[in-house]
């Protein structure tokens, strides 16, 4: 005759119905409990934010931005002097994104920017880093040889053309203005916007054509 | 930083991947974020501190991944809590054992609770 231990029965049955996160998520509900019991963060607030920059903020306030600065040079003008400023005339400023540089791309030269450190990103305008900007692949070959990294990317540059690469920071992050597309003198800053790749404001992607966005 | 072979890391097929896996990564990034925001650890403190977790991991080609990452955010998280924000690790580890046991004992369909 079979025998059990009811305990451990209910002990399994508990445990297989208990939906137990995994070990970082325990963490992470642990740290947020604390905090805000602490009185240092509020719940709906991390809620906000989970929510808006998972659905809300992408890449779409900085295609605006670089069709803007297409479109009117005084705003491009008063982008490359200071980026923060001009992006905040946009009401696209955000916390915690630092001061922004934007660069801007020409036929003889080509940025791409990078965190070697961490991840450092302008989410304010481009919403959450794509995952390979994370990886630590991209954060050491890209300054090391960027001209590879780019071709992987399918940006097959010249010799003659001068590639420059920028480490943002917490405190300093950029912004590509890439080159304005061939034949688009009759579009609106709408339509513009939407030939703006994301990966050609990180610098990635450099060729923009009539329906790549 | 360490280096990561060329051949083995297509990084543009990432592109398309989400940006979170699971929810716990996309909360770890907005506590840092909502801290660095209102003024709670600076800014720097988090980067260097990010930086720092991601030289810890010592990621080869193979685990040079999302989920890596969001693991080293969440050590940074950690450890700029204790040294910015007076948390202890042995805090940490305790209101993570009483959520464990919250979980283990709640019956199935109800809200889990402390």
């Amino acid at each position: 005759m079979p025998s059990f231990d009811p305990k451990k029965i209910t002990k399994i049955h508990q445990h297989l119905h208990s939906h137990l996160p995994s070990d970082p998520a325990l963490r992470v509900k642990a740290l947020e409990t604390i905090l805000v019991e602490k009185g240092m963060v509020k719940s709906e607030n991390i809620d906000k934010w989970v929510e808006v920059y998972a659905d809300d903020i992408g890449p779409k306030r900085g295609a605006h931005v670089v069709a803007r600065a297409w479109a009117d040079p005084d705003f491009k003008a008063r982008l490359l002097a200071d980026g923060s400023k001009a992006v905040d005339e946009m009401g696209f400023a955000g916390p915690a994104s630092g001061h922004l540089k934007a660069v801007e791309n020409t036929p003889e030269s080509h940025n791409v920017v990078v965190c070697t450190l961490c991840s450092c990103y302008p989410f304010a305008i481009l919403g959450m880093a794509p995952n390979w900007y994370k990886t630590a692949a991209y954060r050491s070959r890209v300054v090391r040889e960027p001209r590879a990294v780019l071709a992987e990317f399918g940006v097959e540059l010249s010799e003659d053309t001068a590639v420059h690469v920028w480490d943002s920071t917490a405190e300093l992050r950029y912004l590509v203005i890439p080159e304005r597309p061939a034949r688009t003198e009759d579009m609106s800053q709408d339509e513009l916007a939407k030939l703006v790749t994301r990966n050609s404001m990180i610098g990635t992607d450099r060729d923009l054509k009539i329906g790549s966005a | 930083m360490q280096q990561i072979d060329a051949q083995i890391t297509p990084l543009p097929r990432l592109d398309d991947e989400p940006t979170f896996n699971e929810a716990w990564q996309a909360q770890v990034l907005a506590i840092a974020q909502n801290l660095v925001a209102q003024g709670t650890i600076a800014a720097d403190d988090w980067s260097n501190a990010l930086g720092a977790a991601l030289r810890e991991l010592q990621v080869d080609a193979e685990s040079d991944t999302v989920e890596n990452y969001y693991q080293a955010a969440l050590n940074a998280l950690e450890t700029v809590l204790q040294v910015n924000c007076g948390v202890s690790k042995q805090v940490m580890d305790q209101r993570k054992s009483d959520w464990t046991r919250a979980y283990e004992t709640t019956p199935h369909g109800q809200s889990v609770k402390l």
